[in-house]
């Protein structure tokens, strides 16, 4: 009896947790997926790291597409700071074959992408982070090993001009984490593509 | 002279009917303009559907809408469909697209980069991402994100006829 209590209970939160992905403060889970390189990635490899920039992307989407060099901006300024980017593309493949790994293995050497490219098989991080669009960032902080989440949401202001951007959310963010304070800004929303979940 | 009258005329209904069939005019507003059509509090049904050209499952549920809207079109019934395409793309992708489907529904090009500033004006639950309805008459909201179904779309604006 205790153990169907038990199991129960467990379905529940994994359930909620599902359902609703990750708030601010959560602990976010680490993962272990192949890259555009051919290596299996996860965040425990990045002993030096400070924290982590995680960035459920695509080749796809235009607001992906129109980001990709304030993604490799991003990882350029902050990887050597401790922040490196890591880039999770979580579209099913047969929803969008553009999004399928050959297609990302050659949109990274394309944009010879400083940062690691994964695929997110199965869209299980999507759902467990609670990614519902691409591009959607989670920046993650290390407390005693393990990784907090920080700020969620868009990366700036402007999609379309990056020189017209007025508020740039997530350098904004990593900047504070490294000065030792709490973002200001700890959550944005952005108009994004819905993730292309497996139908 | 009388030919070249005839000529003349030929030539205007032909620019005439150039015009009528190439420009459909889109507007493109920005969020403070757009925001007159999210709280009117008359009888009216807003249906009001946030896409893209570039955003698949958008263009497949448009047909949907399209079918509504000749349905309800005279009932005191208003169906925006709203695009958040780029504003690079409003004259090589939205005009045309616009065009070669025919689209009777008003379309409009709302264009306000800073999103997070209005997302939750549409409504609080919605993340950004896209397809996205809203459907309200008066104080009653119904929303979405995702894609919705000829019969979602239909019941909800036959609760609110009632």
């Amino acid at each position: 009896m205790k153990k169907i209590i038990l199991s129960l209970t467990l379905l529940f939160i994994t359930f909620l947790s599902f359902g609703q992905g990750y708030e601010v403060g959560a602990k976010a889970q680490d993962f272990n997926l192949l890259s555009t390189e051919g290596k299996m990635v996860s965040m425990a490899d990045f002993k030096e790291a400070k924290g982590i920039i995680i960035i459920f992307t695509c080749n796809s989407c235009p607001y992906s597409i129109a980001y990709e060099d304030r993604k490799i901006a991003l990882h350029n300024q902050f990887a050597p700071l401790g922040y490196p980017v890591i880039a999770l593309n979580p579209n099913d493949s047969i929803v969008q074959p553009k999004d399928s790994f050959t297609k990302m293995v050659e949109r990274a050497s394309q944009k010879s992408f400083p940062f690691n490219y994964l695929l997110d098989t199965d869209q299980k991080y999507a759902k467990i982070y609670g990614a519902t669009r691409t591009p959607h960032v989670f920046v993650l902080s290390k407390e005693n090993n393990e990784f907090i989440v920080k700020y969620i949401g868009a990366i700036d202001d402007n999609f379309e001009d990056a020189s017209a951007v007025t508020k740039h959310y997530v350098q904004d963010a990593v900047n504070s984490l490294l000065e030792g304070k709490t973002p200001e800004i700890s959550s944005t929303k952005a108009i994004g593509c819905g993730i292309k979940f497996k139908k | 002279m009388k030919f070249g009258v005839i000529f003349l005329i030929i030539v205007l209904i032909g620019y005439q009917g150039f015009t009528q069939g190439k420009s459909k005019d889109i507007q493109t507003i920005d969020f403070e303009n757009f925001s007159t059509f999210l709280n009117n509090e008359n009888d009216t049904i807003y249906v009001i559907n946030f896409w893209a050209t570039w955003c698949a499952p958008c263009i497949e549920e448009l047909p949907v809408f399209e079918q509504i809207n000749q349905i309800y079109k005279n009932k005191s019934f208003k169906m925006l469909l709203v695009s958040l395409d780029f504003k690079s793309m409003k004259t090589s992708r939205l005009i045309p697209f616009v065009e070669k489907n025919n689209l009777q529904a008003t379309v409009i090009h709302l264009y306000e980069p800073d999103a997070n500033s209005w997302i939750n004006k549409i409504d609080t639950s919605w993340t950004g991402a896209i397809p996205a309805t809203l459907i309200y008459k008066g104080k009653k909201r119904w929303f979405k994100e995702g894609q919705i179904t000829y019969n979602e779309l239909y019941q909800t604006i036959n609760q609110l006829l009632k």
